[in-house]
């Protein structure tokens, strides 16, 4: 069976430089070690942590930026929730949002179920898969000055962007597990709770 | 199909949920209600590669404020029943419409398994199931589901009937029947 390159990015120092200085960035991450990461970098109202629903993280981030035209959703997921759901990667390109951006922690592993090699790791490039789909633009980071540049764009275009980071794991910095509290506390923050 | 008074009762209910997200795989059913989406500016409607597209869409909807529905067909509902814990666990909204296959002079046996399934399915799922039959009945129990969905904030399906459908004609003969 043919592999991929590993990556080498450090994904708490990538995931970081992100989400520096959030302003009203909407985020919603991807169960497992995105969660973590999008939580170790601050928690805040206006993120929303999936600790399930997998395959579903892009297209609540759709519906989100839908909802919300006005502001900019940046959707943090990993290589396996986006594997799951590929096909959203069409509806997402079909719909057409221009203000949402999609982020994928890619270290082409299942990390929370004993870092089997995914597709990814094996011979998937979510990028091109993304531009197939009819994402216009798309970016592949695997270094930090790279990480950085895509940081502006990622606020500013509809990109779908791929980060190679390392397959080591990370101390869990867990986020709250309450859906209901937290899809609440983003409704709050929003000024929508009553619609 | 020739237009259908029911299916533009049922699109006016939507309305006046106040839904303005839809997602939907197609089907012959709600075909009219698909038309009637995509020729309103104030609807995005959303085509979707698989059904559960459509549950994490209306999660989305709802946590950025605003109400969606899902329109798929009976053999789309076992594609949702993971996706379904994200409104089930975080107390959302949720409002599906389901056509009936597999359950009316039904001529595509590879139907009946999920259309049979389909009740008991969703409300192991933890969604509240409503049925319509009679065209003169859809619109109230559309209204109605939609109140219980947004009002009470929990996931429910209203099946539409293949015998309200109308069960789809195959005219071709197969080979060698």
């Amino acid at each position: 069976m043919s592999r991929r390159n590993d990556g080498t990015l450090d994904r708490r120092a990538a995931v970081a430089t992100l989400l520096r200085d959030p302003g009203d960035l909407l985020v919603v991450s991807g169960l497992g070690a995105p969660s973590y990461d999008v939580s170790a970098a601050g928690d805040r109202a206006l993120n929303f942590y999936l600790w399930g629903a997998m395959g579903g993280t892009a297209m609540v981030g759709l519906g989100v930026a839908l909802a919300q035209p006005r502001r900019r959703v940046l959707v943090l997921t990993g290589d396996g929730d986006m594997l799951m759901g590929l096909g959203s990667l069409a509806t997402i390109a079909a719909a057409g949002a221009p203000n949402l951006a999609i982020a994928v922690l890619d270290n082409g592993r299942y990390g929370e179920t004993g870092a089997q090699r995914s597709h990814s790791g094996l011979v998937t490039d979510l990028e091109a898969v993304a531009a197939g789909c009819g994402w216009s633009a798309t970016a592949t980071a695997h270094s930090m000055d790279e990480v950085a540049a895509l940081c502006e764009r990622l606020r500013r275009e509809s990109l779908f962007a791929v980060l190679r980071i390392a397959p080591e794991e990370q101390p869990r910095h867990l986020p709250p597990r309450d859906g209901a509290y937290v899809t609440d506390r983003f409704r709050r923050a929003l000024g929508v709770v009553g619609l | 199909m020739p237009p259908r008074l029911w299916q533009a009762e049922v699109y006016a209910a939507l309305k006046s949920a106040g839904v303005r997200q839809i997602g939907y795989v197609p089907d012959a059913g709600h075909a009219q209600l698909i038309e009637s989406a995509h020729a309103d500016p104030d609807m995005q409607a959303v085509v979707l590669t698989t059904e559960e597209e459509g549950v994490a869409l209306a999660a989305g909807a709802w946590r950025g404020g605003q109400r969606a529905a899902l329109l798929m067909q009976s053999s789309g509902v076992g594609n949702c029943i993971n996706m379904l814990s994200l409104p089930v666990h975080c107390r959302m909204p949720f409002l599906a419409l389901v056509t009936m296959r597999g359950e009316w002079a039904e001529f595509n046996p590879w139907q009946v398994l999920m259309g049979t399934a389909t009740p008991a399915v969703l409300t192991a799922a933890g969604v509240h199931v409503r049925r319509a039959d009679h065209a003169e009945e859809v619109a109230e129990m559309v209204v109605a589901s939609a109140a219980l969905a947004f009002d009470s904030q929990v996931p429910v399906a209203v099946l539409l009937s293949q015998r309200l459908i109308g069960a789809k004609v195959f005219a071709a003969k197969e080979s060698g029947q």
